[in-house]
């Protein structure tokens, strides 16, 4: 038994045909070839797979694909514009916010609705709003610092941004 | 791999006095990093081969079994369902490696999948090929086992008695090996000491838990006879080597290549089962064949680390002057030996000088066999725990003589001027200040005041506690005749007719960021820019034979190596420039992009290049090209060393935790990218930090896997940790020409005893001695109600309310 389902993934729609149980993260990595969404633990415990459902985070490897229909997703690979990266991720690169990079997607995806919701969150606020999300690689330090790095850059105009580069 | 979307430049943030050239010292982004941000690139389940099946498998969910009957027909009759193989379809496939040689060590056979008798929960029974990973996710289900259950044994000292269940019937008993490491007159020490300190201590399992669980794929060309395996490993070269052991293919006809790895922290210094499977299914079957091993499965079959039972004594003459020690360690090999099981409990003895004096020293280790999944490298790999014993055991002397702990180490190091310095257990440190890294943190952390606070708090029934832990680790690892595989390094430099730079490393990075701190040491030496040099890895078809990324050696072993690769370019570049130029060799520098000779005359960089491929005007007896190869052999490990203190408060009423800061000053010698040391610093603070609080593996009486999900298993979240204030100092190693020591493991290594240090001295005034990790507020508070001592607390408003919570706790 399988459903129709029509997923716009990164601004593309995407129709295909699935089994009811296929998870988003399976469909993102394969049925649309977007494997920036990693999977970390398939119990929403790791937030490898952290992608935007309509905007909000949400941990892929446990929301069903046919959940997904007619709705919005955006992945890692949906944020930057061409060359210009997004701050989220020129902010963990400047701070050195990954290391193996594996948690990395996710972190970002989940610091991104982080800062749609608190666009200048203190240390504190940021370590709160990342804690669904586990890296075993930096501590955690650096990413406070991406994402505080990231904060700052997005409350400057994008224009002065392109302009500083 | 991808170019970075823009060029990285230097940036002013230098931190010190590390750096020492144009682009060493500097803390520069990673080159590795526009890739794995954009999500674009590539880890082992994120390949996709024409074709390509899915494998899963069926494993134990005893602990002690014996296999009665195995039943596939129907696995094998569930539609997509390629084929399912058992023990008895891979007789010659096999056995799981163990690369350790020791007098009396045994060796159990381990098979890739069990055979009659599973020994531990997740031993892998039945292996399913599917068209997809549901179906095969499904078939294994579908395997049916007929077990016969049989006693199993968990706890280390029941292993060895008379009665437990033997995990090897063959071998007669539980005891893989026995070990000692003796020197100096150690009963002397002990009988004319003042005071002997003694503390039994649990290094409790942990679970590495890297972020990326295991992964492999594999592909099979018969017309080439031609083995692709890409596998999330630490070693490709290693692997590459076992894997035509494990399937009998001749060496020339395989390929490993690590793609991505998503962290490894030792579990993926290894060979297991899967990866001798997965490629002969890809043979068997003639599909690409993809493993990803799901969270569940990481918890029951990756290997473990630690697990070992300390008891530990120190002999103390009255001015606090350290005469001898004695260990006794029974460690958990787990039901098998993986590549370097045994090995990891032999390093923990090697270290157990730490950083002090000490005359005399014996160290006994029992290996044990219990029915757990292995126990092997889990970062620091041995190392921790003997800093664990050494550090506790340093605390509990120091408070047991009166003495302040800082005081009382200092008391015990070895001065600036003794080093090169023997240690008792046969090592040679390179090179330390001890001295100067235990005061530096001290004054940072603001060690007396906090010391001050801490006995004000008393008064009013705050309990403060500082934790001080001095640390040396060995790193580099390591000179070849003290490893079991060999401990060189390779690195090839090309310079491209162009005039870009490639490096090819045997090291094999996974997170640490060597494309990028190998590509600033390359610059730096060739007068070039990193952007212009790209560094390979992880693939054994286009890297020469190397070791591998473990043991915080991947500068100092790796680096080394294509320093001297480089010196080997730089002179035949000279030899070139000065045939151009008219001059001599020697008086040719290069640098900014040219060469120069002495006369003042110039050539630039790309020029010199070109001539060495066009090879019309060169040198008569010049060797064309620019590429050269260089094996390091270290002659020696090298000491990183450090000190870390932290300040804790402790609620008596609830056993919670809270740490108020924690300062770490590190020394791994000459620094090539601050950034990435700090990086690599604060990582393995959190990593010690959760076996000191959170982590913890735990397996019931049957042998049951009790912690298999992140739920249950506890590593550390972004909310639970403090901001860490680091700091270091610069001895540079003179094992190696650039002065570099190896940073990977000294936070881990040093964490843990910090924090339990605290812990427990913030509840001396209970007469807490010890507690075992991980720290819960439960274990805390239970100490407490325990205790012995009923602290006084002076008058203040809160006074009644922590009187009353003392005397309940009574």
């Amino acid at each position: 038994m399988t459903k129709n389902v029509t997923i716009t993934v990164n601004g593309v729609e995407r129709r295909a045909s699935v089994e009811p149980r296929l998870l988003l993260v399976h469909f993102l990595r394969e049925n649309a070839g977007l494997t920036g969404t990693h999977v970390g633990c398939e119990t929403s415990l790791c937030g490898a797979c952290t992608v935007l459902l309509d905007g909000r985070a949400v941990k892929s490897c446990t929301v069903l694909a046919v959940q997904a229909d007619g709705r919005n997703i955006t992945t890692v690979e949906g944020l930057a514009s061409g060359d210009q990266l997004h701050a989220i991720q020129e902010g963990f690169w400047e701070e050195h916010g990954l290391q193996c990079g594996f948690c990395t997607p996710g972190m970002i995806m989940c610091s991104h609705d982080l800062l749609e919701h608190h666009p200048n969150p203190s240390d504190s606020e940021i370590r709160e709003g990342i804690n669904g999300n586990l890296c075993r690689c930096t501590g955690y330090q650096h990413i406070v610092a991406a994402v505080k790095n990231a904060a700052q850059k997005m409350s400057r105009p994008t224009a002065a941004r392109a302009g500083a580069r | 791999m991808a170019t970075p979307a823009k060029s990285p430049t230097p940036q002013k943030k230098t931190n010190g006095k590390a750096g020492n050239g144009t682009w060493v010292g500097k803390r520069m982004k990673r080159k590795e990093d526009p890739r794995m941000i954009r999500g674009i690139s590539h880890y082992t389940d994120d390949l996709k081969l024409a074709g390509m099946v899915h494998c899963a498998f069926t494993r134990s969910p005893h602990a002690h079994a014996e296999i009665k009957a195995i039943r596939t027909d129907a696995a094998k009759a569930l539609p997509g369902v390629i084929a399912v193989y058992t023990s008895a379809d891979t007789t010659g496939l096999g056995p799981v490696p163990c690369a350790i040689q020791m007098p009396d060590l045994k060796v159990p056979r381990h098979p890739v999948l069990a055979e009659g008798r599973v020994r531990y929960v997740g031993e892998p029974v039945a292996v399913v090929v599917a068209e997809d990973l549901y179906i095969a996710r499904d078939a294994a289900e579908l395997v049916e086992v007929d077990y016969e259950p049989l006693p199993a044994v968990t706890d280390l000292e029941k292993a060895l008695g008379k009665d437990s269940p033997l995990v090897h019937e063959q071998l007669k008993s539980n005891q893989a090996f026995t070990h000692q490491l003796k020197n100096g007159d150690v009963e002397a020490g002990f009988k004319k000491a003042d005071r002997i300190v003694k503390q039994r201590m649990m290094n409790q399992r942990l679970a590495p838990i890297a972020m990326e669980p295991r992964a492999v794929v594999a592909e099979y060309l018969p017309g080439e006879n031609r083995l692709t395996v890409w596998s999330s490993t630490q070693i490709p070269h290693l692997l590459k080597t076992q894997i035509s052991l494990l399937v009998g293919l001749p060496e020339t006809a395989v390929r490993v290549i690590a793609p991505e790895v998503g962290g490894g922290f030792g579990s993926k210094l290894n060979v297991y089962g899967e990866e001798g499977v997965v490629p002969w299914l890809a043979m068997k079957t003639g599909r690409p064949v993809k493993w990803n091993e799901g969270r569940r499965e990481n918890f029951m079959a990756t290997i473990h680390g630690r697990d070992a039972l300390n008891d530990v004594e120190l002999a103390l003459k009255k001015d606090g002057t350290i005469l001898g020690m004695r260990a006794r360690v029974l460690a958990d090999m787990g039901a098998y030996h993986q590549l370097l099981t045994p090995l990891i409990p032999q390093l923990t003895a090697l270290m157990h000088a730490g950083c002090y004096k000490i005359p005399a020293i014996q160290i006994d280790i029992i290996g044990v066999f219990t029915n757990k999944m292995s126990t092997d490298a889990y970062r620091g790999a041995g190392r921790p725990e003997a800093t664990f014993n050494v550090e506790r055991i340093m605390e509990l002397g120091a408070r047991e003589m009166g003495m302040d702990p800082a005081e009382f180490r200092r008391k015990n190091f070895p001065l600036p001027k003794e080093f090169p310095y023997t240690t008792v257990t046969g090592l040679t440190y390179d090179s330390a200040k001890y001295q100067e890294s235990l005061a530096k943190a001290l004054k940072l952390s603001g060690y007396d005041s906090l010391r001050r606070r801490q006995k004000e708090g008393w008064k009013r029934g705050k309990y403060y506690g500082v934790g001080v832990s001095t640390y040396v680790e060995i790193c580099a690892i390591g000179p070849s005749a003290a490893t079991p595989a060999g401990g060189w390094e390779s690195g090839t430099v090309r310079i491209e007719p162009t005039g870009k730079v490639t490096v090819l490393t045997g090291a094999s990075p996974h997170g640490q960021g060597e494309e990028t701190t190998f590509a600033q040491l390359v610059a730096d030496q060739l007068g070039i820019d990193p952007q212009d040099v790209n560094v390979v890895h992880g693939d054994t078809l286009a890297v020469p034979y190397g070791i591998g990324t473990f043991g915080s050696r991947a500068t100092a072993v790796g680096g080394t190596a294509i320093y001297m690769a480089t010196q080997k370019l730089k002179s035949k570049l000279a030899t070139l420039a000065a045939h151009l130029l008219g001059s001599k060799p020697a008086d040719i520098s290069i640098g900014r992009g040219q060469l120069t000779a002495k006369s003042g005359k110039r050539i630039p960089f790309g020029e010199v290049v070109l001539a060495a491929y066009t090879a019309r005007n060169i040198p008569v007896g010049f060797e064309p090209g620019l590429e050269a190869t260089h094996f390091f052999e270290p002659s020696n490990f090298t000491f990183p060393f450090g000190c870390h203190v932290c300040s804790v408060e402790v609620d008596i009423e609830t056993g919670e935790i809270k740490i108020e800061k924690y300062v770490a000053v590190d020394d791994c010698g000459n620094v090539i990218n601050p950034l990435l040391v700090a990086g690599q610093i604060q990582g393995g603070i959190a990593q010690g930090l959760g076996q000191a609080l959170w982590e913890e593996v735990v397996y019931n009486d049957d042998g049951q896997l009790v912690t298999g999900t992140l739920m249950d298993y506890a590593i550390p979240k972004a909310h639970l940790l403090p901001e860490f204030t680091l700091d270091h100092t610069v001895t540079p190693s003179p094992v190696n020409p650039m002065g570099v020591k190896g940073v990977g493991e000294a936070g881990t290594i040093a964490s843990t005893p910090c924090i339990v240090n605290a812990v427990c001295d913030a509840l001396s005034p209970f007469g807490v001695r010890h507690i075992e990790m991980p720290l819960k507020p439960e274990r805390v508070w239970n100490a407490i109600r325990t205790a012995k001592a009923i602290p006084a607390i002076a008058a203040s408003a809160e006074a009644p309310r922590k009187r009353e919570a003392v005397r309940r706790r009574a």
